[in-house]
């Protein structure tokens, strides 16, 4: 719940206060008022620097690049400024790699916030040896995303996998897990729903644990069912919770390039790129045999957009369910 | 791109795949001693090349130097050492391993490396593996082995299909053109009902392979896919006997998998290639090779030894890689790790030639690649955009092997992806 805490607001009162000052000369007041007025930017100004460095000065230099003739070994070329732009909205392949993206991410994300907030609601409950359930559920987090793509493709082999025998074992089609796209998009989802649903039940458990016991109790003795609390209760209370996971799940899942890349042998997301992603879209345009940084950067930055519009949606979201959800009207 | 060597090597070790992960460090420093040496020497490598003992070798005979040797854990992670070093500027071994899959890149940047012609070793090697290794006049790398091309089959599948068995009578069925060994295989596969080759993409591999310029002319323009008839007459050719292809992608799990249960019967067979089925058909008898290959020879990878301009001591780095590439090192190499010579020396050697392979039916697998290698007389034109169109078509083709579409709607699928290329 710290998450939604109104951030700085309280900063400023934390700091030592300027002191009595019955005596003091008034050169010493505007020192300490400035210290107290930039002290607390000078404090976070670590984070800021190290991120115009290694976050900003990249973004811009992408952007620079992308403006380029620049090949990935020879370096800058010629100024062509959005000829690289139109090159790469001007393909099939940013199409598919965007539908591709969109589709991967919401089969992922959707289903793991909905299991993770029903795992959470079940670790909620008395159990026994809470920490070994607890634990349980983040260990298939702790390997690592190629090692979980190995495993899946065994799984998900066309014809000598595991799942495609189970399905004609009971009498069911086969599916055709890297020639159709949404099987194959439903294929990479699992990967990453089973790294992730256990990671983010840890959350709203952490969340759940928050939420005031009294406004349970007062619903039982209102008369609230197991169900109806769990909707009107739980759900609203978590609900800046769930923004954050989705807001995570979202970059996240925008940027997905291991779980697809690994699906195949091949790694170029399959014969007609059923399952490109836009990272892996990129990867192949700058470090593929094009060696064209400048189209690369192009792709990174209509990706980088993509996530600032989604981003901005997301807030817009957000305020709104500030303002109308209950749990904020409470705090206040 | 899946058809590269590199790929298959990864691929045939998941331990090698999940190091990607690690990547970056996987360097390995051995060779080395306390020499104190006034002479440093980095080898960059990936794989196995077998020159562990050789750099010990090397330093003994040349007081003074000393020998580093980076390994890198896939041929992946060498070539993306070798593109960021060449990108920087510096930072490169002064010996560099360079796998014949992005040799054609290579090309376009052969002003970075040595010329590394010189009287001493003219003539060492295969004719049409020092030709592919020259731009522009230049000499731009030194061959260490290759990957000439024999046809692997299941001799007890063959007796069921009422084939001969033996491998001279083998070869002697499959001696001809492309159709002689598809007609052979259409006749299999009715008998059996098992297929007769691994998948069209594996196979279409040798066929373009045979092509003087496959997509590209001798100075590098692309020939438009639409207007490219030599490679539609060979996808067309596949297509017309996509019955008896067992629609496998090479080193896919299925593909993997399908050793294990009579997949299929016959497949293209480099000697790299020899472990891996091997590995793949462990405790499957019947695995022999035949000399032969379809419409001539074929090659199917190989490296080479190039010597980057910005190390500090080229004239040394390039005295070792010539010393590296020498038949009587590259026989050792051989016996080390099995790197099939393309020294012409060495082919002829006792060492090679004496080699027999006790899982293919003790073949005499020295003498039959020495013969392949010899019977290879052209290296297709690998231009810079090689790999990318030679992509769009095996995925063309992957499209009906594999996933069941329709030939000819693939094929303009095809066209449209090769225009989305951009390519001038």
């Amino acid at each position: 719940m710290t998450l939604t805490a109104p951030p700085g607001s309280e900063s400023s009162t934390r700091l030592p206060a300027p002191g009595p000052g019955r005596t003091r000369p008034a050169w010493r007041r505007a020192l300490s008022r400035l210290d107290v007025r930039f002290t607390p930017y000078l404090f976070i100004s670590p984070f800021f620097l190290l991120f115009m460095l290694v976050g900003l000065f990249p973004i811009l230099f992408t952007a620079w690049v992308s403006l380029h003739d620049w090949d990935l070994i020879r370096g800058q070329g010629d100024f062509v400024g959005l000829e690289n732009y139109q090159f790469v909205l001007g393909t099939d392949s940013f199409y598919k790699a965007l539908r591709n993206t969109f589709s991967i991410f919401l089969l992922s994300s959707v289903p793991q916030v909905i299991a993770a907030i029903l795992i959470a609601y079940v670790l909620d409950a008395n159990l026994r040896a809470k920490t070994f359930w607890r634990m349980g559920v983040l260990v298939p987090y702790i390997v690592a995303p190629v090692a979980v793509s190995l495993i899946f493709a065994k799984l998900f082999a066309d014809e000598s996998g595991l799942i495609n025998n189970l399905l004609m074992g009971v009498g069911l089609p086969a599916v055709g897990w890297h020639s159709d796209a949404l099987a194959s998009h439903a294929a990479i989802a699992s990967m990453v729903n089973f790294r992730w649903t256990g990671y983010n039940a840890l959350i709203f458990l952490a969340a759940m644990q928050a939420v005031p016991r009294e406004i349970y109790e007062a619903s039982i003795i209102d008369g609230a069912g197991r169900m109806r609390r769990f909707w009107s209760v739980t759900v609203p209370m978590l609900r800046p919770t769930i923004i954050f996971v989705v807001i995570t799940s979202t970059i996240g899942g925008l940027q997905i390039f291991d779980e697809p890349r690994m699906f195949d042998t091949g790694g170029m997301g399959g014969a007609s790129r059923q399952w490109m992603t836009m990272t892996m879209y990129l990867y192949e345009l700058g470090w593929g045999p094009q060696v064209s940084f400048g189209r690369a950067s192009a792709v990174a930055w209509l990706l980088f957009l993509i996530i600032v519009v989604i981003g901005i949606l997301n807030f817009f979201i957000t305020r709104r369910i500030a303002s109308g959800g209950g749990p904020s009207a409470g705090r206040r | 791109m899946r058809i590269t060597r590199r790929t298959a090597l990864a691929a045939s070790a998941a331990t090698a795949t999940a190091a990607t992960l690690a990547a970056c460090g996987g360097d390995e420093s051995s060779g080395g001693g306390g020499g104190g040496g006034s002479i440093e020497l980095t080898v960059a490598t990936f794989n196995e090349f077998g020159y562990e003992d050789l750099f010990a070798k090397y330093e003994e005979e040349n007081p003074g130097v000393t020998i580093t040797h980076k390994k890198a854990a896939t041929a992946d992670d060498a070539r993306s050492n070798l593109m960021t070093g060449l990108a920087a500027g510096s930072g490169l071994a002064d010996v560099e391993g360079v796998e014949v899959g992005w040799w054609a890149e290579l090309q376009q940047y052969s002003d970075v490396f040595e010329d590394l012609a010189s009287p001493d070793v003219e003539g060492r090697w295969l004719d049409w593996k020092t030709e592919a290794a020259t731009v522009d006049g230049k000499l731009m790398g030194y061959g260490t082995d290759v990957g000439p091309e024999a046809i692997a089959y299941r001799a007890d599948l063959f007796e069921q299909a009422g084939l001969p068995t033996d491998r001279t009578e083998v070869a002697e069925l499959l001696t001809g053109d492309w159709t002689a060994y598809f007609e052979a295989g259409r006749q299999f596969t009715e008998a059996t009902g098992i297929p007769w080759f691994d998948g069209a993409g594996g196979t279409y591999n040798g066929m373009v392979q045979q092509l003087a310029n496959p997509y590209e002319g001798s100075d590098g323009t692309p020939v438009p896919l639409a207007d490219n008839a030599d490679v539609k007459a060979i996808y067309d050719h596949l297509a017309e006997y996509a019955d008896i292809s067992a629609g496998l992608t090479q080193w896919s799990e299925d593909w993997v998998a399908a050793f294990q249960n009579d997949g299929f019967a016959t497949m293209l067979c480099p000697p790299w290639m020899m472990g891996p089925i091997e590995g793949n058909a462990d405790g499957v008898e019947g695995w022999d090779i035949a000399d032969v290959f379809p419409g001539g020879g074929g090659n199917w990878g190989g490296s080479y030894l190039v010597v980057p301009s910005q190390g500090a001591n080229v004239e040394e780095a390039k005295k070792l890689a010539a010393w590296l590439t020498a038949p009587e090192q590259q026989i050792a190499a051989f016996q080390a790790v099995g790197a099939f010579p393309s020294q012409l020396e060495a082919l002829e050697a006792e060492e090679v030639t004496g080699q027999v392979n006790e899982f293919f039916n003790s073949a005499p697998v020295g003498e039959i690649f020495s013969e392949r290698a010899t019977s290879i007389e052209t290296q297709p034109f690998v231009g810079p955009n090689f790999f990318v169109i030679n992509t769009v078509v095996a995925d063309a083709i992957t499209r009906w092997d594999n996933e069941g579409a329709d030939p000819a709607g693939s094929w303009e699928q095809a066209l449209t992806a090769y225009d989305e290329l951009g390519l001038e």
